[in-house]
Formats: C-alpha cells, structure tokens, sequence
C-alpha cells in the first residue's frame, strides 16, 4: 500500500490514566455477579522485581458463551485498574470457543491487553481456562507455544473463579503477542 | 520476518510498520522492571483479534467534550480548541468512534493522588474527556494547554506539554494509547517518552500543528491532530510467507 498513511504511534499511558480511562463507562462487572454463569477472575500485575504494579490498567475482550463477540446481551469488554499491590478482578461469563480461520475452533479464551507506566505500548496475551484440557490440547495458538510458554496462559482456579497473574518481565514472564 | 506454514512467527519486538517505541528503552527508567524482554510471538489475526468493542451516542454527554464547561467555574489557562481526524491507513474515516482523553492542568498538575508536583490544582478542571466521531471521522475537544511538569526520571526532567488520547480502532488489534504533542516544545530533545519512537517522521505524527482557521476569534487558540490507526492486519500476514 504506497499510499497507505503513516500509523499514529503508541505513548505510554502514564501513571495517571485512571483520570482517563477508569472512569464510569466500562465496567469491571461484564455481567451481574448474582448470575449464576458469572465468574470471578482475580490476579495480580508483576514487574521483573515480583512487585505489584499500582498504576497499571487490564482489558479484557471475549465472546460471550456462544461463541460470539460484541452482542447486545453481552458487549464482552471489561476495564479494571490494579490496586496498590497489583491486583486487579472482573466478574465475567466463561466465553464460547471461537472459530480459527484455517477451519475448526479455538479453546475458549480471553483476550488479555495491559497498559501501565513503563509500558510504551499495550501488551496483549490471552487466558484460557484450566478446565478445558481437551479443547487446549486442540488449540492451535497454544499448540504453537514451548510448554513453558503455554503455562502462563492457563489461568489457575480458586476458591470461587480464575487466577490470572501477568508477569511483565523476568523468569515467569507471561507470554505476550504481537496483534 | 519469517513464519510457519500455520503463520506463526517470533520477533524481538514486533512493531506496527516501525513505527511503536520499543519497550525496551533504558532512558525511561520505568520500563527498566516493566519491558517485557522475551519476544513477542505473532498471532495470526483471529476472530478475537479482528473484532473489538464499539460505543454510541449513549456513551457520552455534551459536557463530555468540553473540559473547561465541567464545573461551575472555569479552569484557568489558554483555552484551546482541539480537532482532527480519526483514519484508518487507507485514509478511510473512522465514524463513531469513542476518542477518551486526560491531560494536567495548566499549571502542570494532574487531579490525582499519586502527582506531589508542587503546582496548584484547579477546581474547576478535572482533566478528562471524551467524545464520539462525526461521519467524517472528526473529535473535537475544547480544554486548556496542559502546563509542562517535571518528574522524576532524571535529574531536572520535564515533561513537554501532552495530552493523553486513548482510541479503539475497529478491532482489538487497532487500540491505540498515545499522547498529542504542542508544536514547537523546547523539550521535545530531552524527552525519553517523546523519542521513544525511533523514527523521525513517525515522531512528527505525535505532533498537533497550530490552526489559525481553526482560532476561534477572541476566544481559543486551535489545534489540528489527526490520528491514523491499524492493526498488523495492515500488513498481511501472507507477505511474510513470500520472505
């Protein structure tokens, strides 16, 4: 494409995107956490020290459990801030597999984008669920990845729903995408 | 860029075009414990990738848009008219997009708990706005020039004056977090954010121009920003086979 426009660089967020972003629009609550579909996932955002990063903001994009994305029902899109040891939660609705587009399904999972101080541009990665064996073992995004890789995408459960740490850096670091 | 027969690949850092910083700059102390240092593996895009989320008019107010009207009283500073475009790289506007922005006060402070800048808060700015795009792909924003504040990144460091943008493009690979630029700011040199991005041109393009026809007569100074957004999908994934 000769002459395709020059792309609008990424900046930082900075540490205080919460005046921007975290605001009263996109909620942490994809769904009612009185639905009994609903679940909770909780984890923490870790620099390469292991500390938790305060100022750091997750967004999650899924379809809903049939598989599909953006409906009325359920738009799917959900912002959390961390706390001041990282943590950051939604309350969710486990999503459909979707489909690959060389033919047959992806395993049910979460797209995972990250912003934050430090980061000079989003990281993305993706949560799959730990329940889901079969359609892991299946899938071809995973089946590509070194088994070390893989780990830090299955999600890990709790007492009553998912835990999701993201490591930016160091000898856990989660396995990012380029998207 | 080389990929499998399924389209995979690994790169050291994957950058749209060249254009995206690196995460990895030593200067900018904060991504010393934060720049992810293993590489990036590239995703075919998906469904998952290829959709994303979409908002209407229910999303925002009038007032929204208006950052100097959020108060009983108005924020101090050089009110500021600023305007553009939002395109996709083959020039289409993008209509109906949610364009999210926060910046500082004029005095260079930002309403936040964590900013201990020395510079007074106004009550009558907060700071935060958004606004949906018309059919031509066109925001715009009225607020105050943001003040230039200094941080802690080395010794006698400041930030030129910004303003944070945040859109989504048509599709999760589109999301783009950035910040408008003023023309002609004395810092530009010593910023480690701003020259983040390594390319010349592409570091202009953070950079709003001074619009007289977009001065609104003994009222506010304006300012043209137009924003390009794309995915990898810009470049496909099939010109990697060809390499």
């Amino acid at each position: 494409m000769p002459d395709a426009l020059g792309l609008t660089p990424s900046q930082t967020a900075g540490p205080y995107l919460s005046i921007g972003l975290l605001r009263d629009l996109v909620p942490t609550e994809l769904v009612d956490p009185g639905d009994s579909r609903a679940i909770h996932v909780r984890g923490r955002l870790l620099d390469g020290a292991g500390e938790g990063i305060p100022d750091g903001m997750v967004e999650i994009w899924q379809a809903d459990p049939g598989g599909r994305y953006g409906t009325d029902a359920f738009p799917g899109f959900g912002r959390s801030g961390t706390g001041g040891d990282g943590s950051f939660e939604f309350v969710t609705l486990k999503p459909g597999p979707v489909p690959w587009p060389g033919g047959g399904l992806q395993a049910p999972h979460i797209a995972v984008g990250v912003l934050a101080r430090g980061l000079l541009k989003r990281v993305v990665t993706r949560l799959y669920f730990p329940d889901e064996p079969d359609a892991n073992e299946a899938d071809p995004v995973l089946a590509a990845l070194s088994p070390s890789q893989r780990e830090t995408l299955v999600a890990v459960p709790d007492a009553d729903g998912l835990r999701f740490d993201i490591h930016l850096q160091g000898a856990a670091q989660t396995t990012f995408f380029a998207v | 860029m080389r990929l499998d027969e399924r389209g995979f690949a690994e790169v050291d850092d994957a950058t749209r075009d060249g254009v995206d910083p690196p995460y990895d700059v030593p200067d900018y102390v904060g991504t010393r414990l934060r720049a992810p240092k293993q590489p990036l593996v590239i995703l075919p895009a998906t469904e998952t990738e290829l959709t994303g989320p979409a908002y209407g008019e229910s999303a925002v107010e009038p007032h929204d848009a208006d950052l100097t009207r959020q108060h009983e009283g108005e924020p101090l500073g050089q009110r500021i008219v600023v305007e553009g475009r939002v395109l996709g790289s083959d020039g289409k506007a993008l209509r109906g997009q949610l364009v999210e922005i926060w910046q500082a006060n004029a005095a260079g402070r930002y309403r936040h708990a964590v900013d201990t800048h020395d510079a007074p808060l106004d009550p009558s700015f907060s700071g935060a706005g958004r606004c949906l795009t018309d059919d031509e792909g066109r925001y715009r924003f009225v607020t105050v020039k943001p003040g230039i504040y200094p941080w802690g990144n080395h010794p006698n460091a400041w930030r030129p004056a910004h303003v944070h943008f945040s859109l989504f493009g048509r599709a999760f690979t589109e999301r783009l977090v950035t910040q408008m630029y003023f023309p002609d700011d004395p810092l530009f040199p010593f910023d480690p954010i701003f020259n983040s991005v390594r390319d010349e041109a592409a570091r202009g393009r953070l950079v709003s121009t001074f619009d007289i026809e977009l001065t609104e007569p003994d009222w506010a100074l304006g300012f043209r920003w137009d924003i390009v957004l794309g995915g990898r999908e810009a470049t496909p994934l099939e010109d990697g086979h060809d390499a």
